[in-house]
């Protein structure tokens, strides 16, 4: 999804990708040149995937759940996430969705925020501050949504499209992944319309393709290797957009929330299997 | 009970019709609403960046909507054509080794960037190019050999100038960037990157 590959972050993945590699890749013609690029990769990923450091945020995100927080002083288990107050187990795959007591259709981070600002009493600047970690400021939204999500895992993606607010996210989503705007002309398609393709060494989801989406939503959130962090799908999507040459997405908004809508329902039956890891 | 007999198509005009009075164009212009304001300003991406142009409205389509029509290709293509502007000079080649700087680089325009940096291409990011960069994506055709497949004659140069300044001239909503177009490369660059397609030293040509 890196449209821009020579941030110093990409040229250190890519010279590690590099030397693992650069051995087979010497000799081979170019077909199966691609093929066995795709093929170590894979391999390369397999191996990570053995203790993900994902464990550590979801245990932390569970002390952030239990404890009691905030200037009101209590936990967020009273917080109904879709399945009523307190219930956590499943309730990614059935996001995001229409909530009537804040009328408006809502993602994990979204639901998480007015949990903390209706039941908490932070306010919104407070419960929004970091919604991305870096090593000297850690996320307490991430640390939360690894948790919960962990408590999905295995669970198929069954988010609701019955409400008409559902449905106009839904809509509107689809045509935000089709809309090509700024200096490139980028659109989500334009990386990610097709199957088979690759940015640099890496292979991109085709989310109009039913397998490729299930396969790319049900991974995230995702610990990245490359920064160190469990990032979510608001992450994903700000950077996303970041490199489409967009200006900047907000935390939590409407278009984010209708974008996630139309690629929950793109992956409609996939297995979650996230916190996942990735490069 | 009925529903599922029903054909895809159908089925998602279905959808649409149970939002009673979202058409298509209603469903645009609250998509472009809320993403104007879901959207901030940042550093030099500014929210005049979700204005769209003639090429881009023609050209965000849904796989459900119907195929542009021939006569919008051809007015993109005659459009965007009249816009190029080739260097005065009348000289195409820069310097491959400058294109291939250019190539390899994928910073510009976005917020994260310094705006007083030149941009790059990151032709790599979806073209092969040369043997030895192997870390080449594959939204693009491989140029491998552009010049010495094509021939390195001035016409030839003219186009891959055109190409890199303005592909929508010659392809309708192709996926690449209008490089001179929409100012991200300068005249220099483009004419550096043109060498590295067609100079007969460049290693794309050997």
């Amino acid at each position: 999804m890196n449209l821009n590959k020579v941030t110093p972050m990409s040229i250190r993945t890519n010279a590690l990708a590099g030397l693992v590699f650069a051995a087979q890749l010497a000799m081979a013609p170019a077909s199966a040149q691609d093929k066995s690029i795709a093929e170590e990769i894979a391999r390369y990923r397999q191996l990570l995937q053995d203790g993900n450091p994902a464990e550590l945020w979801e245990a932390r995100g569970e002390g952030l759940w239990k404890e009691k927080r905030g200037p009101k002083k209590i936990s967020l288990e009273q917080c109904d996430l879709g399945k009523g107050p307190g219930v956590v187990k499943g309730v990614y795959a059935v996001l995001p969705r229409y909530f009537p007591d804040a009328d408006r259709v809502m993602d994990l981070e979204t639901r998480l925020v007015y949990c903390m600002t209706t039941q908490q009493g932070y306010s919104e600047a407070e419960a929004t501050k970091t919604p991305y970690g870096s090593s000297n400021r850690r996320s307490d939204i991430e640390a939360l949504v690894a948790y919960i999500t962990s408590e999905s895992r295995g669970e198929k993606m069954n988010a609701p499209l019955n409400h008409p607010k559902e449905k106009e996210a839904y809509l509107i989503g689809e045509k935000m992944f089709y809309f090509r705007g700024g200096p490139h002309d980028f659109a989500c398609t334009t990386c990610h319309g097709e199957s088979g393709k690759r940015i640099r060494l890496q292979d991109l989801p085709n989310l109009s393709d039913p397998e490729d989406a299930k396969r790319a939503y049900t991974t995230w959130p995702a610990y990245r290797v490359s920064q160190g962090e469990v990032r979510t799908m608001q992450w994903r999507l700000y950077d996303c957009f970041r490199q489409q040459r967009f200006p900047e997405l907000k935390f939590t908004s409407d278009a984010s929330i209708a974008l996630t809508t139309f690629l929950a329902h793109k992956a409609q039956g996939g297995v979650l299997d996230a916190p996942a890891l990735k490069r | 009970m009925r529903m599922r007999h029903l054909p895809i198509a159908t089925l998602a005009a279905a959808l649409v019709a149970g939002c009673a009075t979202m058409s298509d164009s209603d469903v645009s212009q609250r998509a472009v609403a809320m993403m104007k304001s879901s959207f901030k300003e940042r550093g030099q991406a500014k929210l005049d960046r979700l204005d769209q142009d003639e090429v881009q409205a023609l050209c965000s389509r849904k796989p459900d909507d119907p195929a542009l029509p021939r006569a919008a290709e051809e007015r993109i293509n005659a459009t965007q054509k009249a816009a190029i502007r080739y260097p005065a000079d009348g000289k195409l080649l820069g310097d491959w080794r400058a294109g291939e700087k250019i190539a390899q680089t994928g910073v510009g325009k976005q917020y994260s960037d310094d705006p007083k940096r030149p941009a790059g291409g990151n032709c790599y990011a979806c073209h092969q190019m040369t043997k030895k960069e192997i870390s080449y994506g594959t939204i693009g055709p491989s140029l491998y050999n552009f010049g010495k497949i094509r021939g390195y004659g001035e016409d030839m140069q003219t186009y891959a100038y055109g190409k890199v300044y303005n592909p929508q001239a010659y392809t309708a909503c192709s996926n690449m960037p209008r490089f001179g177009h929409n100012g991200i490369l300068t005249e220099q660059q483009i004419k550096d990157v043109v060498a590295l397609l067609m100079d007969p030293q460049s290693p794309v040509n050997k």
